[in-house]
């Protein structure tokens, strides 16, 4: 039997490589036909997510930057251009499960509880029971949720809503986190808390994650990479590195650094609706 | 901390005592309407009964304006009541009475529920069992066909496109045509008794059913059907984790129904045809033997028999819906 919990299940090697490509886009383009003519939702659109990376998307709706994220889950097909993700195509990465998705609202089954809520994937995936039991257990401590396994989605606040959502989509341990606007109905006190504890989960477990939002303060106090996208079509305008350091307590808000990148984000989404 | 738990443990101490005052909250309007209902029905006996009442008075020699029958028929029943307020009481318990009093039907309904003897072929409860039997067979037939449809209605679109329209004609053709003819047509190829009954009820309650059904399976948003392709989940886990749970509540407020609209289709199928037991036959008999205390009590045994349907398929409903954690405990 082995004795450690958790520590075995993680796939060592590529997730700790921080150069290789998790994510490749190239000139991926997409085209929604309407009722009202097409829709450029992408246009040329090149990028790349290494392993490890905290990638934000900014830009105002319409911009397609959850577009770009579905296009990554393989819930989207793009009319041109070429992604990968782990090597496959994102439709052969989702069949693999090789990421987790969470979506804007909780999406909990009111009829489980959030254990059942967390095993619904395991059991999707013909988890056995004490498997799925050993990593619900886990992941609701990942998430800062334990002991409240047996209650049910009503009886939590929206941001323990959230918390389990996300411990969902980390049960079963894909590499590769896509995170669709996950705080945006939340306020902005709890908005804060899981800001921290999504950097505190991302630097234990070494996971890449992409992550849409439209708040600037969001994007740059979480992320490694800022993509801005502007819309009509929808495209990238400015990719920035951020030079801030990986432990970053939520009073770097304040430092001289956050400010100057917050800026450069404004001026990009600025200049992205004039042109 | 602004993220505590809304339901703290210990929430659910005192539910009982709030239902109790939620039964008894319940019961004053209620008591209120029956009494209003009774009220009226006393009033409405009087002129309904009043020449049937007249002439038994002047059979037994007291005065009546006016004195013959012939003349009393040009009157109104009220005007002939405010002309003979003496008579007014007996109007109240004729033996063949036009609109039997309430007290009347009560006395009806207690003598062949509860002092019958249940195998009796007067026992309201001997001909409440035969109808609930096949209500009860024709409901399960017509749940089992609503849910198969509404799964291929679901499911496959030629069938979403084809079977709704006929589903929703089959019930603008009215029931009462169309029971003679399955009872009749079944009858010759030597299918008789509880069955074709139970086609007329599985013909009116698959219907609310598969309407329930599909909106219940439908109810699932864009995001909850693309988080499990997240988990490249196959249609039968869709079907079974998704679909289904999230279709009890719709499924159970159609099955109300349905068991209501069943009730009615086995006492239309029991009118048309003859049959000797039932609470349709009652009624029948009822009618045509001139017992209209027959046919009341009948009327209200159907009633309570659908009272106690409905309500049975709340409990369960609640029972479920609890369980599932749906609906707080």
């Amino acid at each position: 039997m082995p004795d450690g919990i958790g520590s075995q299940q993680e796939v060592p090697g590529q997730a700790r490589d921080a150069a290789s490509p998790v994510i490749e886009a190239r000139a991926l383009d997409l085209t929604f036909e309407t009722n009202d003519g097409p829709v450029h939702a992408l246009r040329d659109v090149n990028l790349t997510i290494n392993a490890g990376d905290f990638v934000s998307f900014i830009g105002p709706s319409g911009c397609g930057k959850t577009t770009f994220l579905r296009v990554m889950a393989g819930l989207e097909t793009p009319t041109a251009g070429e992604i990968t993700v782990n090597g496959m195509t994102p439709d052969e990465a989702r069949r693999a499960r090789a990421y987790g998705y969470v979506f804007q609202a909780a999406g909990l089954y009111p009829w489980r509880t959030i254990a059942r809520n967390i095993q619904l994937p395991l059991e999707i995936m013909g988890l056995s029971k004490s498997e799925r039991q050993e990593r619900t257990d886990r992941v609701l401590s990942l998430v800062d949720l334990e002991g409240f396994g047996g209650k049910y989605p009503w009886q939590l606040s929206g941001g323990m809503q959230q918390r389990a959502s996300i411990a969902r989509a980390l049960a079963f341990d894909a590499e590769i986190l896509l995170m669709d606007e996950p705080f945006g109905a939340l306020d902005e006190i709890v908005r804060d808390k899981l800001n921290e504890e999504l950097l505190d989960l991302w630097a234990r477990t070494d996971k890449t994650i992409a992550f849409v939002t439209h708040s600037i303060p969001e994007a740059v106090f979480l992320s490694t990479r800022i993509v801005v996208m502007s819309p009509r079509p929808g495209r990238i305008t400015d990719v920035i590195e951020s030079p801030l350091p990986k432990e970053r307590p939520l009073d770097i808000r304040d430092s001289r650094e956050f400010i100057e990148i917050a800026h450069r984000v404004r001026d990009g989404l600025r200049a992205g609706h004039d042109g | 901390m602004t993220d505590a738990p809304i339901a703290a443990p210990g929430a659910g101490i005192g539910a009982t005592g709030r239902a109790l005052r939620r039964i008894t909250g319940a019961a004053a309007p209620i008591l209120t309407i029956v009494a209003g209902i009774i009220a009226l029905w006393y009033i409405a006996v009087v002129p309904m009964n009043m020449h049937a009442a007249a002439s038994q008075a002047e059979r037994d020699g007291i005065p009546v304006a006016p004195d013959t029958a012939i003349a009393r028929q040009e009157l109104t029943g009220t005007s002939l009541a405010l002309r003979n307020t003496g008579i007014i009481p007996q109007t109240f318990n004729q033996d063949r009475p036009r609109l039997p009093s309430p007290h009347q039907v009560a006395a009806e309904l207690w003598d062949t529920i509860a002092l019958k003897r249940v195998t009796s072929k007067r026992s309201l409860v001997y001909h409440g069992w035969v109808t609930v039997s096949a209500t009860l067979l024709g409901f399960a037939i017509g749940t089992g066909l609503g849910i198969l449809l509404a799964v291929g209605i679901v499911y496959s679109r030629a069938m979403d496109l084809s079977i709704m329209p006929w589903a929703i004609a089959s019930q603008t053709v009215p029931i009462l045509a169309v029971a003679p003819m399955v009872i009749v047509m079944l009858g010759a190829i030597g299918i008789q008794g509880l069955f074709p009954k139970a086609m007329i009820a599985a013909y009116l309650s698959f219907f609310p059913v598969v309407v329930g059904m599909v909106k219940g399976l439908r109810s699932p948003d864009a995001m909850q059907l693309d988080l499990l392709r997240t988990y490249s989940a196959s249609r039968l886990q869709e079907f079974l984790k998704l679909r289904l749970p999230a279709s009890a509540p719709y499924l159970f407020a159609s099955l109300k129904i349905g068991i209501a609209a069943s009730l009615v289709g086995t006492i239309v199928g029991e009118l048309p045809t003859g049959a000797r037991a039932g609470l349709g036959a009652r009624m029948l008999v009822g009618d045509q033997f001139g017992q209209p205390l027959v046919a009341w009590a009948a009327l209200f045994a159907a009633a309570i028999a659908a009272a106690l349907l409905v309500g049975a398929l709340a409990l369960i409903e609640r029972a479920t819906l609890r369980r599932m954690g749906i609906a707080p405990a």
